[in-house]
Order: structure tokens, then C-alpha cells, then sequence
């Protein structure tokens, strides 16, 4: 049936006179292009960037009314904020740099080295970012939480174990464009360097490190992102003297029901997220180039 | 390759091992222990038992693996269908413009989980569009967290796409629908199978706007695996997230084989 009308249709278009009016579709048709782009546009402004805008707005509104810079005030002057902001980024830039030198270990290996069973290793990976990043800190309450089994030492509840875990979680999303970046290597590089007489240490530091830069560039400030803006693994340890700016959202939206000071804490998440995530973008395209 | 002498590269793999083996495999093993235990005071859990299974899989439990099933798919599909349009429209915009819509569609990665949940709380709990309370409140918020992953993906897969087939095709008298329909998404199947599977995977796992946005009647899985943790219940907190992760890893194994499928072709 499908055959039958597609074969009519295929007839139906050599019937049609060669050379025949019709400009060709791939031709740029600019407004047609940009008319049939703005339904998505629209969807995304609606659902998206105005609620965004909404949030931008109440973070000007103070619960006694009016329009004023009161709520900025209040929580840029609170402790709670300052020392959240503080564990927020320390704690993403401590994760990213873990994730970093790990990630550049175990890729290493895995491309260098490789042990039978490697490729599944790489495989198990890509399952790995599949799963949610509170799994990690479940399974972390397990190994060192109060009923722990290592020890039922408070290591949780400090920022360490929420450190643990980002590392943990977020170690693939930096081995992956690693991985990627060292397929394509050329290994006649590491044969010259090595019958030349370079050893393992020298040749990593002069010929791999250099061409995993893009890679180590665009895999971090990805991961960056990500740390600044985790919530789950944060949640999930339960502690209460590890605040992070989504924590400090969730809290005062809807534990305190305090809606202007969690959108301020809002707007200042965005800004830096979305500043670096933008950075991410320029490096990686560079990368890519 | 890199490391010649035998010993040399067996002391390599014992370092990986050590490294890879506690922090990546163990984990999702003391999952699946607890899930099986009642108790776990030793290096081994003890007293083996399949009860948490049996409450995980009935009841409140179920209901929140079919509500996550469905807001999973929702969101997938819509958030493929938009992705996929908007990358489709962009590949047609000049450059400028093209990387104009580009930005705005990676926007949603950048900005926090927790942020657009508390947005899309904001903006739909009050006239015109009333959704706060309802199930579609979570599946919006789902969609837009993943739209822009399929986005991103479809169009780094338009960007591959040889234009001569569509060329062929337009020349050949096709119009610019049929080109779309017999040719361009056909090729483009792989991509978007393996789009779908990502915002799928995503969104079953997504917790940081559901808790701001949730109604009582419809709970993701993510959410209860949180309730039962934080009322101390972590053996059927994990039952239920093996639940979870088995029920993703099914889902994205059917969808691969949907994509080996296609690339035959």
C-alpha cells in the first residue's frame, strides 16, 4: 500500500516537465526560514525566558509591596547567603579540578594503556551519565553515613563528602571529550617520541597533554557549570551546614515561602552560571576549530 | 602503547583498578546490596530479603514508576519534536541568526535546574495560564530541562548531513515537505533515537525542579527515593532506585536497538 503510493508519487514527479518553474528548496529563502522558525521561538519564550523574566521581576518586589532594591539588600547583607555563595563556588572549583586530574588519569589509561575489558570500561561510562547524580550520595550514606560501614564518623555532613561525590558523579562528563580527543591522536607521535628515547612521563607531558588541552578546556568549564548548579548530591547528604545557592533556592522558596529573597538568590545563580556557561561555549568552539 | 615493559604497565592497571573500581563500581554495588539487605553494620550487608522489591514494586511505588514513565515520555517527545524543529528552522537562518537561536536554545543547560523549576513555579500559579498543582506543571518543567539536549544533538547531526540527498531529491522535483519527510528525517533517525534516549534518561532522573514544582498525586520515583532517605528508610530507598535505574537502562536499550536498526537502512 505505502509501496504502491509512494511508486505513484515517484511517477507523479517525473511526469512533471524538466527545468519546471519551482526554485530549488535548499536556495536561502530568508523570510520563509525565519517564519518557520519562529513557532519554536515562541514556545521558549513562553515557557522559558518569561518565567525567567517573572523571576527577574519579584526579585524587585518585597513582600511590603512596591518596587525596590530592599530584597537585594537584605539577602546581600545575610550571612547565610554570603557563606553559601563561598561553599558554592569553592566547592565547584575544588569538584573541577578533581574531576579534572582524574578524568586525565583514567582516560589516560584506558587510551594508552589498554587492558582487555577496556572498552567496556568506556561503554559502563557512557551508562554511567545516564544515571541521576543523587544515586552517588545514596550509596555514599551507605559507605560512610551514620549507620555507616567504614565508619560512623560525621563525614557526610561536611562539605568533603558532598566534594566525594561531585567528583565521583561528574569525573565521566570529563573523560568522555577526553576520550573522543585521544581516538583521534595520531600514535605515530608516541612511537617517534618513544623510540627517540622519551619515557612515559615526558611523552605525556610534551605530546598528549598539549593535544588534550581543547578537550581538558571544554570537558572542565562544563563541569564547572554543572557543580554550580548540582543540587541532588547536596540534598541528599541531608546536611544542614552545607549550603549551596540551589539549596539556599529551595529553602527559601519553599521551606521559608520567602519568594523575593529566593529570587534574588536566583538571579545571582544565573549570572554566574550562565556567564561561565557562555565562556564554555567560546572554548569549545575554539576546540573544535 | 605508552608504558613497554610488562610490570611497569601491570602496576598501571592495579592504580586504575584502585581508582576506577571504588568510586564507579562500588557505589552502584552498595545500591544493589542494600536493596537486598536488612541490615548492613559489617563489610557485608546481612539478612537477604526481597521485601523492599516487593514494596517497590506495588502501590505508592508503582504509581510513581508509572508517573515517571509518562512524564519521561511526555517530556521526551515534546521536548524532541521542538528541539527538532527548532534545529531543522535554524539550519535554514543565515549565520547570524542561526547562532542567535543556538544560544537561546543551550540557554536552559546553563541555567540552574533548581532556577527553572522556581520560574516556571512563578509564572504558572497565577492567570492567564493556572497549571501549579497539576501534573503538566512537572511535565513542562521536564521539557524544558531537555529540550535543549535534543536540541543540541539534532543540530550537531544536521551539520554532518550531506546536502547532496537533499539537493538530489529537490532536483529531482520534491517538494521541500517531501525532501523533510523522505529524506531529511530519515537520515536523520539515528540522531534523533539517540536524542530521544538522552532527554528520556534526563528526565527520569530529574529531581531538582520536580521538588519545587511536584503536586501530592503526582510523584516521580526520584522524589520518593528522596522521601524514603530522608525518613531514615535507605533499604527501600534503594530498591526503589534500582527500580529506577533498571527501568532507564530498559528504556534506552530498546530505543538503541531502534538506532542499529535505522543505520542499517
Amino acid at each position: 500500500m505505502a509501496e504502491a503510493a509512494e511508486r505513484t508519487r515517484a511517477v507523479r514527479g517525473r511526469s512533471r516537465p524538466p527545468g519546471g518553474s519551482r526554485t530549488s528548496n535548499t536556495a536561502p529563502r530568508p523570510f520563509g526560514a525565519l517564519a518557520w522558525a519562529l513557532p519554536p521561538i515562541a514556545l521558549l519564550a513562553l515557557f522559558f525566558l518569561y518565567p525567567l523574566a517573572l523571576v527577574v521581576q519579584q526579585s524587585f518586589r518585597p513582600d511590603s509591596g512596591g518596587t525596590s532594591l530592599r530584597p537585594y539588600a537584605d539577602v546581600l547583607a545575610s550571612g547565610a547567603f554570603r557563606h553559601a555563595l563561598w561553599t558554592t563556588v569553592w566547592l565547584a572549583l575544588a569538584s573541577t579540578a578533581g574531576c579534572l586530574l582524574l578524568g586525565f588519569l583514567l582516560a589516560l589509561v584506558i587510551a594508552f594503556v589498554p587492558f582487555p575489558g577496556a572498552k567496556g570500561v568506556a561503554r559502563f561510562i557512557d551508562v554511567y551519565l545516564s544515571f541521576p547524580s543523587f544515586l552517588i550520595t545514596l550509596a555514599l550514606l551507605f559507605l560512610y553515613g551514620s549507620t555507616g560501614i567504614v565508619g560512623s564518623f560525621q563525614f557526610l555532613t561536611t562539605p568533603w563528602g558532598v566534594l566525594l561525590a561531585e567528583v565521583t558523579y561528574f569525573t565521566p562528563f570529563v573523560m568522555r571529550p577526553l576520550l573522543a580527543a585521544f581516538s583521534q591522536l595520531d600514535t605515530a607521535q608516541l612511537e617517534a617520541a618513544c623510540s627517540l628515547g622519551a619515557r612515559a612521563p615526558r611523552i605525556v607531558r610534551q605530546v598528549i597533554l598539549p593535544e588534550a588541552l581543547p578537550a581538558l578546556a571544554a570537558g572542565g568549564s562544563l563541569v564547572l557549570v554543572l557543580c554550580l548548579n548540582e543540587f541532588g548530591i547536596v540534598l541528599f547528604t541531608g546536611a544542614k551546614g552545607v549550603t549551596t545557592l540551589p539549596m539556599l533556592v529551595y529553602g527559601k522558596a519553599i521551606l521559608e515561602s520567602d519568594y523575593p529573597g529566593a529570587c534574588v538568590v536566583a538571579v545571582v545563580n544565573v549570572l554566574i552560571s550562565v556567564g561561565l556557561y557562555a565562556l564554555y561555549r567560546v572554548v569549545s568552539r575554539r576546540a573544535g576549530a | 602503547m605508552l608504558v613497554h615493559s610488562r610490570g611497569a604497565r601491570w602496576a598501571v592497571w592495579t592504580v586504575f583498578a584502585v581508582l576506577f573500581l571504588p568510586l564507579f563500581a562500588l557505589p552502584l554495588l552498595v545500591i544493589l546490596g542494600a536493596s537486598l539487605a536488612t541490615h548492613w553494620s559489617g563489610v557485608l550487608p546481612s539478612g537477604a530479603t526481597v521485601a523492599h522489591y516487593r514494596a517497590a514494586t506495588r502501590g505508592e511505588a508503582l504509581q510513581a514508576l508509572t508517573t515517571s514513565l509518562l512524564t519521561a515520555l511526555g517530556a521526551s517527545l515534546l521536548a524532541l519534536t521542538v528541539g527538532t524543529w527548532a534545529a531543522l528552522a535554524a539550519a535554514g537562518l543565515r549565520k547570524r541568526y542561526r547562532s542567535i537561536m543556538d544560544a537561546l536554545f543551550v540557554l536552559p543547560v546553563a541555567v540552574p535546574s533548581v532556577v527553572v523549576g522556581l520560574s516556571v513555579l512563578v509564572a504558572f500559579s497565577q492567570p492567564p495560564l493556572l497549571l501549579n498543582g497539576t501534573r503538566w506543571i512537572v511535565i513542562l518543567a521536564h521539557t524544558v530541562l531537555v529540550t535543549a539536549f535534543a536540541h543540541q544533538s539534532v543540530s550537531a547531526a544536521i551539520t554532518r548531513l550531506d546536502p547532496a540527498y537533499e539537493q538530489a531529491a529537490a532536483s529531482l522535483g520534491a517538494r521541500p515537505a517531501h525532501v523533510l519527510w523522505r529524506v531529511r528525517l530519515p537520515l536523520l533517525l539515528p540522531s534523533l533515537t539517540a536524542a530521544a534516549g538522552l532527554c528520556f534518561a534526563l528526565s527520569m532522573g530529574e529531581l531538582s525542579a520536580t521538588m519545587m514544582l511536584y503536586p501530592p498525586d503526582w510523584t516521580p520515583l526520584p522524589v520518593l527515593v528522596y522521601a524514603a532517605t530522608d525518613r531514615g528508610a535507605l533499604f527501600t530507598g534503594s530498591a526503589v532506585a534500582v527500580v529506577l535505574m533498571a527501568a532507564t537502562l530498559l528504556v534506552l536499550f530498546a530505543v538503541s536497538r531502534v538506532r542499529t536498526r535505522a543505520s542499517y537502512r
